[in-house]
C-alpha cells in the first residue's frame, strides 16, 4: 500500500502531497516516511493510538510545525514557498486548542474565517457575510449567530469552529479530532457535513479521529499512525479490517471488530459473566 | 423564510451598531464635559469668557488657563488614552485580562531608567530634553517588558505572570527610591513628585511631543486592529488565517512599551488605567472587537484620567494627591470585579 494505492482519480487535481515527510518536535524526528497524495473531493483520516503523532503530522502539514525532513506540497507548490497569507487561502484548520474569547458572538468567530479575504481593516462586505452565513447554515449553527461563543456547549463550539474553517474557503481543510466533545448525533451530523462539503465544493479534508466506525463511513483513505511509523495506509475498506487494526492498537485477535464495533471483554475470574466470546 | 432570516440577521447587526453609536456618543459627551470641568474648576475662579473667547492677555488669570490648566488637561487626556491602549495591547498579547503596563512592572522600569538618566544628566549640569525623557523611558519599559517576556516563557500560569510583573515593579521602584534619596541636587527634588505620578507641571512643549508620539502610536495600533482580532482567537488560529505572528508580536511589544513609556516620561507611573478602562469599555460596547474597542478605550482612558486628575487637583486643595492614588481607588475595584467574574465563569 504505497502512494500509488492512493491515486485512483487521475483527472482530479492533487491538493495536498507529502513526499517522504519526517515530522517531530525540536529537530528530533518522531515519524518518518509520511507519504500522502490527496485529491479534490477526498477525505483522508489518520487513526492510531493516543500520542501516536497524528496531531504532529497535521501541524506539519498546516505549517504550524517545521517539517524535519521531506517535503509538503500544497496545490503543487512547496509549503515553505508560501507566505502565511497565501497559505491561508489554500488551507484552513480546526484545532484541539480550547479557545477563550471575551464578548464575541458565534458569528464574530466564524467571520474571522474571512480574514484572508478582507481588506486592511478587516471590514466584511455583503459577499463576505453571505459566505459566513452559508458556512454556518451548512453546519446548522446559523441560529447560534448572536450567542456568546463562551456560553454554548462544547459540541456547538466545535461546529462553530468547523464553520469558521469552511468560511475561509480553502482547498484543504485540516481537522484535528473534529468529533471530540460531540455526542453521537452531532458526530454523525458533522460527518454528513464533511461529506456534503467535499462533494459540493472543491475541497479536500485531512483529519484525525478516534472513532473507527465513523472513520470507516466517512473516509476515502485511512492512514495508520503508530508512534514511530505509518504502519499502513490505503483505501478505507482495506485498512479498517481486523488484521490491520489489531496490529495498530496492539489488540489480541478477535477482541475487537472494527467493522461492527463489537468488543469482547476479559472473563471475570469469579463468574462467567462475559460469556463465551473471547478465547 | 430566507428573507425573514435575512431581516433577523440585519436586525441583530443594527442593534449592535446602535449600541456602539450610543456608547461613542456618550464617551464624546463625557470627554467634552470633563475637559470643560477641568478648565473651570480649580483653586482660582476664572472669568472664562474673558480669557478663552476674548483672549484678553491682560486678565490676571490668562496664564492659569493657557499655560497651566489647558496643557495639563490635554496631557491628561492624551496620556490616559495611551495607558488604556497599552493595557489593551498587553491583555491581548498575554491573553490575560488583568495585564497592564503598571501591574507588569513596565511603568516602573521606565521610571527607573528615567530617574537614572536624569540624575546623570542633571548631575553633569546638562539639561534633560523631552525627547531624552521619552527615549530613556522607552528603554526602561522595553527592558522591563523583555524581562516579563522571559518569565512568561518559563511559566504558563496567568496569575504567576502577574506576580512576576509586580515583583519587577517593586524592584525597579526600590532602586529608583535609592537613587532619588542619594541624589541631593535641587533639580532632583522634583523627581520625588514625578515618581509618585502626577500631571502637574505639564507645559506646551511636553504636550507637543506627547501628542506626536501618542497619536502616531495610537494610529498604528488602530491599523493593527485586524490582526489583533485574529490573535484574540489564539496564536495558532491567527497564524492559520495569515497573520505573520512573529512580526505582529514584535509590533505589539514595541507599541505597548512606547505608549506606557510616554506616559511615565511625563506623568510618572499611573496605576490601573490600563486594566480598568479597556474592561469597562468592552462591557459597555458588548464586544471585544478591536476595531471599536481601540478608539473606545482611547476615549475612555482620556475621560478616566481627566476625571481622576480633577479629583487629584481639587479634593484636598491646596494639597495635590498623586494621580496614581486616585486611579487606584477607582480602578482596583474593577480588577476585583474581573477576578470575581472569571471565578464565577470557571465554576459554571
Amino acid at each position: 500500500m504505497t502512494r500509488e494505492a492512493l491515486q485512483p482519480h487521475g483527472q482530479r487535481p492533487v491538493f495536498l502531497e507529502t513526499r517522504d515527510l519526517v515530522v517531530g518536535y525540536d529537530g528530533s524526528p518522531l515519524i518518518g516516511h509520511v507519504d500522502i497524495e490527496l485529491h479534490a473531493g477526498e477525505i483522508l483520516t489518520l487513526i492510531g493510538p493516543n500520542g501516536a503523532g497524528k496531531s504532529t503530522i497535521l501541524k506539519s502539514i498546516a505549517g504550524h510545525l517545521e517539517p524535519i525532513g521531506g517535503a509538503v506540497f500544497v496545490s503543487g507548490e512547496p509549503l515553505e514557498g508560501y507566505s502565511a497569507h497565501d497559505l491561508s487561502l489554500e488551507l484552513s484548520v480546526m484545532l484541539t486548542d480550547r479557545m477563550r474569547t471575551e464578548l464575541l458572538t458565534c458569528a464574530d468567530v466564524v467571520e474571522m474565517g474571512r480574514y484572508p479575504h478582507t481588506g486592511r481593516l478587516g471590514i466584511l462586505t455583503d459577499e463576505d457575510r453571505r459566505k459566513v452565513r452559508e458556512a454556518m447554515e451548512l453546519v446548522h449553527v446559523w441560529d447560534l449567530r448572536d450567542h456568546d461563543f463562551m456560553r454554548i456547549s462544547d459540541g456547538q463550539r466545535q461546529r462553530i469552529m468547523l464553520a469558521r474553517a469552511i468560511a475561509q474557503e480553502p482547498r484543504i481543510i485540516v481537522l484535528d479530532e473534529p468529533t471530540n466533545y460531540l455526542d453521537i448525533r452531532y458526530q454523525i451530523e458533522l460527518l454528513n457535513v464533511l461529506r456534503r462539503l467535499v462533494s459540493s465544493r472543491d475541497v479536500a479534508v485531512i483529519m484525525s479521529m478516534h472513532e473507527l466506525s465513523l472513520a470507516r463511513k466517512v473516509s476515502d483513505y485511512v492512514m495508520c499512525v503508530k508512534g514511530d511509523c505509518i504502519c499502513a495506509q490505503g483505501p478505507v475498506e482495506e485498512i479498517i479490517v481486523p488484521e490491520v487494526i489489531d496490529d495498530l492498537y496492539d489488540l489480541e485477535p478477535g477482541v475487537f471488530d472494527p467493522v461492527t464495533g463489537a468488543i469482547v471483554l476479559d472473563d471475570l475470574p469469579a463468574g462467567g459473566a462475559a460469556g463465551e466470546g473471547a478465547r | 423564510m430566507q428573507r425573514q432570516s435575512d431581516i433577523d440577521a440585519a436586525f441583530g447587526r443594527s442593534v449592535r451598531r446602535r449600541r456602539v453609536t450610543v456608547v461613542f456618543a456618550a464617551l464624546a459627551v463625557l470627554l467634552v464635559a470633563l475637559a470643560s470641568l477641568n478648565l473651570v474648576v480649580g483653586s482660582v475662579d476664572v472669568d472664562l469668557w474673558n480669557v478663552v473667547v476674548a483672549r484678553d492677555a491682560g486678565d490676571p488669570n490668562y496664564k492659569i488657563i493657557w499655560d497651566l490648566r489647558l496643557p495639563r488637561l490635554i496631557e491628561a487626556a492624551l496620556l490616559g488614552g495611551a495607558l488604556a491602549l497599552s493595557g489593551f495591547l498587553l491583555q491581548t498579547f498575554f491573553n490575560n485580562p488583568i495585564a497592564g503596563p503598571y501591574i507588569l512592572g513596565i511603568s516602573s522600569g521606565a521610571k527607573l531608567v528615567v530617574a537614572a538618566v536624569m540624575i546623570v544628566v542633571v548631575g553633569s549640569s546638562g539639561v534633560m530634553t523631552n525627547a531624552m525623557l521619552v527615549a530613556s523611558a522607552f528603554v526602561g519599559s522595553l527592558m522591563a517588558m523583555l524581562f516579563v517576556l522571559l518569565v512568561s516563557r518559563r511559566i504558563d500560569s496567568m496569575a504567576m505572570l502577574i506576580v512576576a510583573g509586580v515583583m519587577i515593579g517593586y524592584i525597579c521602584t526600590a532602586v529608583t527610591d535609592f537613587l532619588i534619596t542619594f541624589a541631593s541636587d535641587a533639580n532632583i527634588v522634583n523627581l520625588k513628585n514625578w515618581s509618585l505620578g502626577s500631571f502637574s507641571g505639564a507645559n506646551w512643549d511636553e504636550v507637543a511631543i506627547a501628542a506626536v508620539v501618542v497619536l502616531a502610536s495610537s494610529a498604528a495600533v488602530f491599523c493593527l486592529s485586524k490582526p489583533i482580532g485574529a490573535f484574540q482567537l489564539g496564536e495558532s488560529y491567527a497564524r492559520s488565517v495569515g497573520v505573520n505572528v512573529r512580526a505582529f508580536r514584535v509590533g505589539l511589544i514595541l507599541l505597548s512599551s512606547l505608549l506606557a513609556a510616554t506616559v511615565t516620561a511625563f506623568a510618572g507611573p499611573i496605576s490601573f488605567v490600563g486594566i480598568a478602562v479597556p474592561h469597562v469599555v468592552k462591557r459597555a460596547l458588548g464586544t471585544s472587537k478591536p476595531i471599536v474597542v481601540i478608539p473606545g478605550a482611547f476615549l475612555g482612558g482620556a475621560i478616566f484620567c481627566l476625571f481622576c486628575d480633577l479629583i487629584a487637583r481639587t479634593a484636598f486643595t491646596p494639597v495635590e494627591v498623586s494621580i496614581s492614588a486616585v486611579t487606584a481607588l477607582f480602578g482596583a475595584p474593577v480588577v476585583i470585579a474581573i477576578l470575581l467574574r472569571r471565578e464565577k465563569g470557571r465554576r459554571r
